[in-house]
């Protein structure tokens, strides 16, 4: 927990108006995360979650309070602003992997450098290789979108999320959709991740995960209820390892 | 954002759906190639009636009786007898007439040995050729001498030729009839074929004006008199003073009518000209309609295709491209659609040109104006139709986009 800030959020309230009604999802959420954290935020649905990674991802603004990320005043932004902060500072991963369809895995991953005009061709086939590289896709280059498996295309998605270098990796349900051998080992990625520095926030309504990371946010009725501390997380690898491989 | 990554990602969008941008292209590529096929139409219609009547001499003016009431009887043109000897005269040496002659003629029956055939003989000065744009193949033109002596001399045309002299002889130096006057054939013209209104221009004879006025006709006015304007742009003026010379000649009062014609082939081309222009404005409203359609159909399939690819807009958004780049890259797709349904149109509507003038047989002109015209507007059409769909897609709101089923 040493490190640097990276995100600090202080009262941070969200309504929506709902055919009529004021629907308050977030009640009030403050917490910090510093450098090198591995934080799962935890909820319901209905818990606010979604809308806290929403905010947290410069998607949405909140309605009041305050959210710093990486030093800079998010809500002060304009929507280009936060666009481009979208592109240099945050990398998504999505449940449902949100790969471009009938693209190659490199092309996926080149795709948010595409959107920043500092960086040349080269440097972005470089980064893309990198990144495939660095989620174990070496060999899955030239492969499009639909010829993956569904771990697969959640590695070229995690690449994608790591090509811009972000101070932040924002996963959303991202081993929602995978069979539980698949499951943990992206999970087991995303530790790896994090041994290697990377500060990452998974959001996922499923508790069981909360072992895995370094760090664990309970939201309830879009209010923090729980803000623990896991000093020894249990390794996704091991859990991978232990489970039957099917060969029936 | 630079434009060529901008380019990159909308000709990678394209190109994973190969068949929908080709439908796509289909309309614009029809219109524009029906665009330049019906303008090439028209422009080479426009363009051979241009030439014809320049063959016919461009700058030519024609003077014909008028019609005149004599005590409320309205009279025949043929029965005018206004235009004299002395009109011919005096207007030869008005400034603006490069040539002048006065015309006279007469149908009947022309002999040679066995053979016959019916033709016209036209009684004219040698200016006559220069007017008409006609030459002499064989032989010569008759002189000033043959005029004053109303010399029974004569030019053939092909036709009367053919007919005459089915043999092949030579016609020159022969004498032949016409009706009971013996006219010794001193030249021969060179052939015209057949003028726009389908008249052989070859089924002609010439001779001496005096001859045809004293030994054939025994009238001492003119039917009419053929003259020439220097070139085609002091046709107006040229007319303007024929009309105040002939006024003056005739004696008429100030708010009398005029009681001769004057025509020139410019009147005739302009009157030519305004059908096919009106023809060519009608080919290219009818293309124009089917560019139209064409643009509403980038629209549409634009369209459609926002709302099919709402997720990957979402997806592009979160990533980091602002409402700009994603208004552009449709908007390049809508470009890149039209402009390439532009250039195939436009090769398309080259080969449709030369097809209609290989197997129709219809003169085609294709005016460089016309394809200019036909890229810019489907430029044009790709970015107003494209600007609608772009303009929905940007202004999607990423969090409901991403999560769009």
């Amino acid at each position: 927990m040493e490190g640097k800030e990276i995100i600090r959020v202080d009262k941070l309230r969200r309504e929506f108006m709902v055919g009529g009604e004021r629907v308050k999802a977030l009640r009030g959420v403050s917490f910090s995360i510093a450098e090198g954290e591995f934080v799962t935020i935890m909820g319901t649905s209905g818990s606010g979650k979604s809308t806290l990674l929403n905010i947290l991802g410069c998607l949405d603004t909140p309605t009041s309070g305050e959210y710093m990320l990486d030093g800079v005043l998010v809500q002060s932004m304009s929507k280009n602003q936060r666009a481009i902060t979208r592109n240099r500072k945050i990398g998504f991963v999505f449940q449902n992997y949100n790969l471009l369809p009938k693209t190659t895995s490199i092309e996926n991953v080149e795709l948010p450098l595409l959107y920043n005009s500092a960086v040349s061709a080269r440097e972005r086939r470089e980064k893309a290789v990198k990144a495939l590289e660095a989620v174990g896709l070496h060999d899955r280059l030239y492969h499009k979108s639909n010829q993956m498996s569904g771990g697969q295309q959640q590695r070229v998605a995690i690449a994608r999320a790591l090509v811009n270098d972000p101070v932040i990796i924002l996963a959303d349900e991202a081993t929602g959709n995978l069979d539980t051998r698949t499951s943990f080992s992206i999970l087991t990625l995303f530790q790896e991740l994090h041994s290697r520095g990377r500060t990452i926030i998974f959001v996922t309504h499923n508790p069981e995960l909360a072992m895995y990371s370094s760090r664990n946010i309970v939201l309830r009725d879009g209010k923090v209820v729980s803000d623990t501390v896991n000093p020894s997380p249990a390794s996704a690898r091991e859990a991978f390892e232990a489970l039957p491989t099917d060969n029936d | 954002m630079k434009l060529a990554n901008l380019f990159k990602i909308a000709l990678k969008a394209l190109n994973n759906n190969k068949l929908r941008c080709f439908l796509t292209m289909l309309g614009i590529i029809i219109g524009v190639a029906s665009v330049i096929t019906m303008l090439a139409i028209g422009q080479g219609s426009k363009n051979s009636i241009k030439a014809q009547i320049s063959e016919m001499g461009s700058n030519m003016i024609m003077i014909h009786p008028g019609n005149m009431q004599r005590g409320g009887v309205r009279q025949s043109a043929d029965d005018m007898q206004t235009i004299k000897i002395e009109d011919y005269e005096a207007l030869q040496n008005l400034p603006g007439v490069a040539a002048i002659s006065p015309s006279v003629n007469s149908a009947g029956q022309f002999v040679n040995g066995n053979n016959n055939y019916p033709s016209s003989i036209y009684g004219v000065t040698p200016d006559y050729l220069d007017i008409r744009k006609l030459k002499i193949k064989d032989g010569t033109i008759f002189t000033d001498q043959d005029i004053k002596s109303a010399a029974k001399v004569c030019i053939l045309g092909k036709t009367v030729v053919d007919n005459l002299f089915t043999n092949g002889e030579d016609p020159i130096g022969r004498v032949v009839r016409f009706g009971k006057i013996p006219m010794t054939v001193i030249g021969v013209l060179e052939s015209k074929g057949t003028n726009s209104m389908g008249q052989d221009q070859d089924d002609v004879v010439l001779a001496p004006y005096t001859t045809v006025m004293k030994r054939i006709l025994a009238i001492d006015y003119l039917q009419g008199l053929f003259a020439s304007a220097v070139d085609e742009a002091q046709t107006e003026a040229t007319i303007d003073g024929i009309t105040a010379v002939l006024r003056a000649n005739h004696r008429l009062k100030e708010d009398a009518d005029n009681d001769f014609e004057i025509r020139s082939q410019q009147e005739l081309s302009q009157m030519m000209n305004s059908t096919s222009d009106m023809m060519t404005v009608l080919l290219a409203c009818i293309a124009g309609i089917s560019l139209l359609v064409g643009g509403i159909g980038i629209m549409n399939i634009m369209y459609v295709s926002v709302t099919e690819r709402t997720r990957e807009i979402g997806l592009r958004m979160s990533i980091g491209a602002r409402g700009i780049d994603i208004l552009s890259q449709f908007l390049i797709e809508a470009v890149i659609i039209s402009v390439t349904g532009g250039v195939i149109g436009i090769l398309v509507g080259v080969i449709a040109s030369w097809l209609v003038t290989v197997i129709a047989n219809w003169p085609v002109y294709i005016q460089i104006y016309s394809v200019v015209l036909s890229f810019a507007v489907c430029t044009v059409t790709g970015i107003f139709f494209g600007w609608y769909p772009a303009q929905k897609a940007s202004n999607l709101d990423p969090i409901e986009a991403i999560r769009y089923e």
